[in-house]
């Protein structure tokens, strides 16, 4: 069976796979990172969205193999070593933007990516048209939208004016 | 008020928030065990079938399989069936039919996804590798997969034990009177509908392990439940005959449920026997097809239901028949859902003195209907308030003075509504005029012209409703079919240095329960929110509880931790006059401490709960050491949250797509204990509910084929097809429970799917449409708009 080298949140692992591995399984089974999830098998929900170099990838559509020598982030990765939370993730908290938990963490890769491509701004459109490939049955999405733009405030340096 | 309440109404921020955001929740499939084994269920593709052989040999021979069961082994072990929990009598007395619900298909497969062999190997490919070698010999029978194909004379019958395909024929009400009424009646207004079929789509799939330990006969069960003692229950006493001291069943984090995760799937009783016969773990993970054919579906019903009224316009009467197809089998409250959590809410908010309705329930060869989200209520909500538009189309008169006019009055409660049930409180006059308020009703002629100089229709549509929650009373459940009680259970251990930890249960797959329950209890023993913990979902741990589903959590399992409350102020009460050598009657309890009326003598509730278990100076004579009680609450009533739900539409007629501008919803859900979570639940719910109105639908072919079985084919709604959802709360208070709570949980999925296809029929107003079943897609507008060959007045 062939390896994978790949760097995940930091780490630097080699795996061996079979070649219809798939990342998701290689990321929960084999690392034992189970925080992204699989909600479907027609790459149609995102809950198993990660960061392959920095864009959000459907893990559960990626093969193990064609991440071999990629860098990794996964929902696991994001907060800082000494705890502190992406913007992102406080966001979600502050605006109630999660109830079951189970989308979320595909949710806010999604939005962390969306949010990092779009620096001249992200209206409430644009971001339901930019979570359209991440399903959530809980919310109803409406809180999403409000922590999603809130963080963008955030992770752009600009201040909140007007929330709603 | 009292000092119960004090801290109880702010948006505390979620304490299981922490774990969910970082990836650090752990949900089923998260979990793993040593030695562990995995599970495939080979399926039936056919919707009706004789298994004529089973051939598992070369799949026993294959790479990595350690076992393949079918049925014959489980029989061979006395495994017994699935089992229903309520039982339904007919018109004539008969009890329903109830036929056999065996774990893996024996002898004839009845619908798409039944399972038929189990396929066991050291890893998941290898048993889906294997169990692609079984070769199973179907005969293939004629199927009936719709309501109308099943019912008609001489359809295909789905059990031999079922003539017609009728499970059971059932009626409520007064016949009599109804029929008295139509005939002196000056309007009769009649409406054929359907209640289209829903897959509930938790986005988490099923999934369960189960294990053994040969060395004490354990048994453990990892399920994704919102019920883990009713599975315990219904699975070691009726499938697998293990007795509950030996059987723990354990439902941790678990992502989403509505319903679909309350009954007892074979899939549970598959690997915990298979634990049992292999001594090794055995996992199954569901996967999102299999979750479309294997989990309860919901609704599908077709009803018809005609009004009458006087020459004002008041109704004299209501009559109701429905088909309700249950599905293959019996799912475990499968029976309830279309009788009496459906029937006896026909009166809805309107005081219509005779109503009469007949229900007969159906067998069909499509994946079993049960509860979801709303259960019951949505369909008897829509019936009404479809049938409210009609009525206003028919007679002329306008759709909110029809509403106002029969409304039961604010000063009418307690209200007994001819269909059994009694409302204790509620205000329509008052949501329905904060909701025309908040959606601005006057103003929508404006917003109309202006749509349609852009070329677009646009409609408004209203819907005002009860629904009946917190379920229920032990006695009278029980006297109406149910095999269980509906009490809860809730247990308060005090800690010696103060902290608490709570037990309850109630189940929490998305709805706050660490939270709500954390700031009920800290608000009511007067310490910070911090200290108390809430534990839920496992067997091992809490007492007896029956779980969450029809918005249950709050108003029963939430009275009940104020019962045992209650015994903890008493028991703090006499320790505390004890040091303080005063009158167990004269000490009271206020913001967590513990004072002789009139005096500044007191003590901390810490303090209190340190003596309590270091009882050094103690009245231990009279009083146990130690700090823990608990209590169990049976309701003495139904919660009856209500509303008004206004939705606003554009619709392009070019291309039929409906888009829903504005929503918004003022429900009235008794006292509100975290405003944040209440809105969350409620937008949730009316995300769902126009899911249903709009994009829903699990569509079988004639054959019995189920051709939505994947989110490719079947629509849920995303993000950019949902509107910002306005919510607003209006409070009369449940008068049977200390909380004054009604429940939130469904609100939203019952009140909401009347108003979007009210504001569609609305806006094709001009195309002469009476009514439209759901879901309203573009298509369907489209063929309409098509058809009438009419342009736009605008053009
Ligand atoms: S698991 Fe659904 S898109 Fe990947
Ligand atoms: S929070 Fe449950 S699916 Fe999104």
């Amino acid at each position: 069976m062939p390896n994978v080298t790949l760097t995940v949140n930091g780490k630097s692992h080699t795996v061996e796979v079979e070649g219809r591995t798939l990342l998701v399984e290689l990321l929960r089974e084999k690392l034992g990172l189970t925080g992204t999830h699989v909600g479907c098998d027609t790459s149609q929900c995102g809950a198993c969205v990660v960061h392959i170099d920095g864009n959000s990838v459907k893990s559960c559509t990626t093969l193990a193999l064609q991440a071999d020598g990629t860098t990794v982030t996964t929902i696991e990765g994001l907060a800082a070593a000494d705890g502190t939370l992406h913007p992102m993730q406080e966001a979600f908290r502050e605006h109630h933007a999660l109830q079951c938990g189970f989308c979320t963490p595909g949710m806010v890769m999604s939005a962390i990516d969306l949010v990092q491509k779009n620096p001249q701004g992200l209206s409430e459109a644009d971001i339901r048209h930019g979570l359209e490939g991440n399903l959530c049955r809980c919310t109803g999405y409406h809180n999403i939208v409000k922590a999603v733009s809130a963080a963008w405030h955030t992770m752009h340096g600009k201040e909140l004016v007007a929330a709603e | 008020m009292n000092a119960i309440f004090e801290g109880i109404g702010a948006s505390v921020r979620r304490k299981e928030d922490l774990r969910f955001i970082s990836g650090r929740g752990h949900y089923t499939d998260d979990m793993n065990r040593t030695g562990q084994l995995h599970c495939i269920l080979k399926r039936s593709d056919r919707p009706h079938a004789i298994i004529r052989s089973i051939d598992t040999s070369a799949a026993k021979a294959a790479p990595g399989v350690v076992a393949v069961f079918t049925h014959a082994d489980l029989d061979a072990d006395g495994v017994g069936g699935v089992p229903c929990g309520w039982q339904i009598h007919s018109k004539d007395g008969s009890p329903m039919v109830e036929p056999a619900h065996p774990v893996l298909a024996t002898g004839r497969v009845r619908h798409v996804g039944d399972p038929i062999v189990a396929v066991i190997a050291e890893t998941r490919q290898q048993a889906k590798d294997a169990a692609e070698l079984l070769v199973i010999d179907f005969e293939d029978l004629p199927a009936v997969a719709h309501i109308a194909d099943a019912i008609a004379p001489g359809a295909p019958l789905v059990h031999d034990a079922a003539p017609g395909n009728t499970c059971f024929d059932w009626h409520i009400g007064d016949k009599a009177m109804v029929d008295a009424a139509f005939e002196r009646a000056a309007h009769r207004v009649k409406l054929d509908l359907t209640n289209n079929r829903l897959v509930p789509n938790a986005m988490e799939p099923r999934c369960a392990i189960g294990d053994y330990d040969p060395m004490s006969g354990d048994f453990t069960l990892i399920t994704t439940s919102q019920n883990p003692h009713v599975i315990r229950l219904l699975m070691g006493a009726f499938v697998l005959h293990i007795p509950e001291h030996r059987l723990r069943v354990v439902a941790p984090d678990v992502g989403g449920g509505f319903g679909s995760k309350i009954y007892h799937y074979a899939e549970e009783a598959i690997v915990t026997w298979a634990a049992g016969k292999l001594h090794r773990p055995v996992k199954w993970t569901s996967d999102r097809t299999e979750a479309f054919m294997s989990d309860a579906h919901g609704r599908d019903h077709a009803s018809t239901a005609e009004m009458a009224l006087d020459a004002e316009g008041n109704f004299l009467a209501l009559r109701v028949s429905t088909v309700a197809n249950l599905g293959a089998y019996l799912s475990t409250f499968a029976p309830a859902v279309p009788t009496y959590l459906s029937a006896t809410l026909l009166a809805g908010v309107y005081r219509t003195p005779a109503i009469y309705a007949e229900v007969r329930a159906i067998f069909t060869n499509t994946v079993p209907i049960d509860a979801y989200r709303g259960a019951g209520r949505p369909e008897s909500t829509f019936l009404l308030e479809r049938l409210l538009d009609t009525i206003a189309h028919d007679t002329g008169i306008d759709r909110i003075e029809l509403r106002r006019r029969n409304f039961i009055p604010a000063d009418a409660f307690p209200y007994q509504t001819p269909v059994a049930l009694q409302y204790d409180s509620g205000d329509y006059q008052s949501t329905l005029n904060a909701a025309l308020k908040a959606a601005d009703w006057d103003g929508f002629p404006a917003r109309k012209a202006e749509a349609n100089s852009r070329g677009k229709l646009r409609g408004i549509g209203v819907s005002t409703y009860v629904e009946a929650c917190g379920i229920a009373p032990s006695k009278l459940v029980g006297a109406l079919g149910a095999r269980a009680a509906l009490y809860e259970v809730a247990q308060i251990r005090v800690h010696p240095t103060g902290s608490v930890s709570v037990f309850t249960g109630t189940h929490s797959h998305g709805q706050g329960h660490e939270t709500t329950f954390a700031q009920l209890v800290a608000s009511q023993l007067g310490i910070p929110y911090e200290n108390v913990d809430i534990v839920h979902g496992d067997t091992n741990k809490i007492p007896f509880g029956m779980g969450t589903y029809g918005s249950r959590s709050l108003a029963v399992g939430g009275s009940a931790m104020v019962k045992a409350m209650d015994k903890i102020i008493l028991k703090g009460r006499k320790i505390a006059a004890h040091l303080l050598e005063a009158a167990v009657e004269d000490v009271v309890f206020e913001n967590g401490q513990f004072t002789v009326a009139g005096t500044d003598r007191s003590k901390s509730f810490g303090e209190i709960a340190l003596t309590a278990y270091v009882p050094h100076n103690y009245p231990i004579e009279e009083l146990e050491p130690g700090l823990e009680e608990t209590a169990f609450y049976d309701p003495a009533n139904f919660t009856f949250p209500g509303g008004c739900h206004i939705c606003e539409v554009e619709i392009d007629p070019e291309t039929g797509v409906t888009t829903v501008v504005n929503f918004t919803a003022v429900d009235d859900v008794g006292r509100v204990i975290n405003p944040m979570i209440v809105e969350g639940q409620i937008q949730g719910g009316v995300a769902q509910g126009i899911g249903q109105a709009l994009l829903e639908n699990a569509v079988y072919d004639q054959q019995g084929q189920l051709v939505s079985a994947s989110f490719m084919d079947y629509t849920m709604p995303r993000a950019d097809d949902l509107p910002n959802i306005s919510v607003g709360t209006e409070t009369t208070l449940c008068t049977h429970n200390p909380l004054g709570v009604k429940g939130c949980g469904e609100v939203g999925a019952i009140g909401s799917p009347p108003s979007v296809i009210n504001a569609v029929v609305d806006a094709l107003s001009d195309y002469g449409v009476r009514h439209l079943d759901m879901p309203a897609t573009a298509h369907k507008i489209w063929s309409i708009i098509n058809a009438s060959g009419m342009k736009m007045a605008a053009e």
